[in-house]
């Protein structure tokens, strides 16, 4: 018992970075953006949300940091990508590796610093409670916030004008536009909302995850984030799933390497990388039929006049 | 007033070939201003990072040394991305052909084996390489998963294969539990082209490499396809290309030469194989080859270049204690305004004044 409600503790602590990221994502490719600088955007985001709570004391005020740095990012993004219509993939490459330098420039000075993690909630009677107390009533902020967040992309995608408009956005620009919605004005909001998320799931990280900052800690989240959304059909409620079946990877591997399987530790680390490319591999495969992505998905739009 | 972006009627040759020192200049600009923001002396800085390479020999030898990588990477993608195919996974092509060709320089430590050995390991680390880059290229082809993603993740796959042979069965026994192997056999080293310095033959390689891909861009009939494929993909299909099988040949070729790069890097400068033999080579010359224009004599200038950020920034380290992050960061802001500048290749800037008629009409 202890055991299990162990792993779905440490299951959802390693998704919650994954969610935060890829429904930040999936609202701007929803929007036709394909953003490859998730990676970029979280890692400063990690390194500007834990200087932020190193240097105030305060947890709220590095996850707002990592918010502004994640959003930051993602308007140079938009300058270029949807300002100056720049190849997409070729800009967000750039992101990533302006993103990866800046972090060890901005986490320079902290690293070896250590910060008291983000506190868990804790109601007196319902977190005792066995095996589901604390995973349902003891968790920190972030992982409730990661809930609501995905839940409320979904609300906004399906149930609002403003959503359906954004998605229109991201299948025919061109007939957005004739319509007379602003296409790269929407888009950059969106854009800025990946930002957001990304930001804010990098500083998780050094916030809640590990109580402190070491360059390259997001190793490849950023980038699984994105499989992620390939993995959800670019929808909310399979992104989910998603997110906790590869927390689940992760976590996996590490018991393994703990139980002492006689498999070198490094092979287990690769899992979840192996595992994102088995996944691609398969799930396009099977949608042969015909492709969900959006349709205008990472391309180029300037509005003629 | 508002600025818009307009398509240009047709391409600007001017800005085509200025596009790049513009993107450079202005990229000093920026590093003036970090460098401030820092608290280091700009001027001073942009010397130990940019002058003071070039005024000793030991120094130039060590840019054509970093170049060299750099050059035979970016060569290889510059192919993948006339194409249209998204190789950025190059650094674990190089870490697997590093780590190939080091197979047989550690089966053969301390034996009498031949001159044969480090042409077999050049060669094994090629095909290796390219073998490991046909993974993406298949599943994009066969099945249609983003060639993006999976030559990424492969990556990590690659660095985590080499960190566990050099702690585990690669490990040398008399290296005092260093993650490393042993030194190689000079028969398993490849030779240097002036005696005591730096420069070694993986230069010369390199420049084989940029003639070959002149050649096979802009004269034979297979290049010629690789670039229709990827700026006309209707007009290819028309013409009977078969984009899918250049997406094998151009991600194979990059393979091919990023693995040669990971051995001559390994067999080279460094002499043994060990985690953190690149500082992110297979990154830096996804810069290059957009800083080249995809052009392989532009991808040899650009890539010395960025060699000369690699050893400025750690004299710049030494000197004035910049971090070498700031290398980095200036790698990325360049590729920002390269992508940028070339833009304006395509496009131009106009002002617009959408409401000032009405307004005049109107008072």
């Amino acid at each position: 018992m202890e055991l299990v409600e162990a792993i779905i503790l440490a299951v959802l602590a390693a998704s919650t970075p994954l969610l935060i990221a890829a429904t930040g994502e999936l609202v701007a490719e929803r929007s036709g953006v394909l953003n490859l600088g998730v990676e970029g955007m979280m890692i400063v985001g990690a390194a500007c949300g834990f200087a932020g709570a190193w240097l105030t004391g305060s947890i709220l005020i590095g996850a707002l940091l990592g918010i502004l740095a994640g959003t930051l990012m993602s308007l140079v993004f938009a300058l270029m990508a949807l300002g100056l219509a720049v190849n997409q993939v070729a800009t967000g490459l750039a992101l990533t590796i302006l993103g990866v330098g800046l972090s060890g420039l901005i986490g320079a000075g902290f690293v070896g610093e250590r910060i008291t993690p983000a506190v868990h909630l804790a109601i007196p009677g319902l977190t005792n409670v066995p095996l589901i107390g604390r995973v349902l009533f003891g968790e920190n902020g972030f992982v409730y916030f990661s809930i609501a967040l995905i839940v409320a992309v979904w609300w906004f995608l399906y149930r609002t004008r403003a959503g359906l408009i954004l998605r229109a956005c991201g299948d025919n620009h061109v007939s957005a536009h004739a319509l007379g919605y602003p296409v790269l004005r929407i888009r950059t909001f969106a854009v800025m909302f990946g930002g957001a998320c990304a930001g804010l799931a990098g500083a998780y990280l050094p916030l809640a995850y590990t109580p402190f900052f070491i360059p390259g800690m997001t190793a490849g989240r950023g980038w699984i984030a994105l499989a992620l959304v390939v993995f959800s059909s670019w929808r909310p409620g399979r992104l989910v799933v998603g997110a906790y079946l590869f927390g689940a990877v992760t976590i996996l591997q590490l018991h393994a390497q703990g139980w002492g399987v006689g498999i070198p530790s490094q092979f287990m680390s690769a899992l979840p990388y192996l595992a994102t490319v088995i996944v691609l591999v398969l799930l396009s495969r099977a949608r042969t039929g015909g492709s969900t992505a959006p349709a205008a998905l990472g391309t180029v739009f300037v509005p003629d006049r | 007033m508002q600025l818009v972006l307009e398509k240009r009627a047709e391409r600007s040759d001017t800005i085509a070939l200025v596009s790049p020192l513009i993107a450079i200049g202005l990229t000093i600009v920026t590093m003036v201003i970090l460098f401030a923001i820092l608290g280091k002396n700009p001027l001073l800085a942009l010397h130990a990072y940019f002058i003071a390479p070039l005024t000793d020999g030991y120094s130039l030898q060590e840019i054509a040394v970093k170049a060299t990588p750099l050059v035979m990477i970016a060569i290889g993608l510059s192919l993948c991305y006339l194409a249209n195919a998204w190789n950025i996974g190059a650094e674990g092509q190089f870490l697997i052909g590093a780590v190939a060709g080091s197979w047989i320089a550690v089966k053969t430590q301390g034996t009498d084996a031949g001159a044969w050995v480090l042409p077999a390991m050049l060669g094994l680390a090629a095909a290796s390489g390219a073998l490991y880059a046909l993974i993406p290229a298949i599943c994009k082809v066969k099945f249609g998963a983003s060639e993006i993603l999976t030559s990424l993740m492969l990556v990590y796959v690659a660095d985590l294969f080499l960190d566990y042979l050099v702690r585990g069965p690669w490990r040398d026994p008399h290296g005092f539990n260093f993650p490393t192997t042993a030194e190689f056999d000079p028969v398993a080293t490849v030779p240097l082209l002036i005696e005591g310095g730096r420069l070694h033959l993986g230069s010369i390689i390199a420049l084989l490499v940029v003639a070959a891909a002149a050649i096979l861009l802009g004269r034979t009939i297979k290049g010629f396809e690789i670039r229709v494929v990827g700026a006309a993909p209707r007009a290819a299909r028309f013409g009977g290309f078969n984009a899918n099988q250049l997406i094998i040949l151009t991600f194979a070729v990059s393979g091919a030469l990023a693995g040669l790069a990971g051995i001559i890097e390994v067999a080279g400068p460094v002499g043994h194989l060990q985690p953190g033999i690149s500082p992110g080579y297979g990154f830096t010359a996804i810069i290059v080859a957009f800083l080249g224009r995809l052009n392989p004599l532009g991808i040899l200038i650009a890539g010395l270049f960025l060699a000369l950020t690699f050893i400025g920034g750690e004299q710049a380290q030494i000197a004035m204690k910049i971090p070498l992050d700031v290398t980095k960061v200036f790698q990325g802001i360049l590729l920002f305004y390269v992508l940028a500048c070339d833009s304006l290749i395509l496009y131009r800037f106009r002002l617009e004044f959408p409401n000032r008629q009405v307004a005049r009409g109107a008072g």
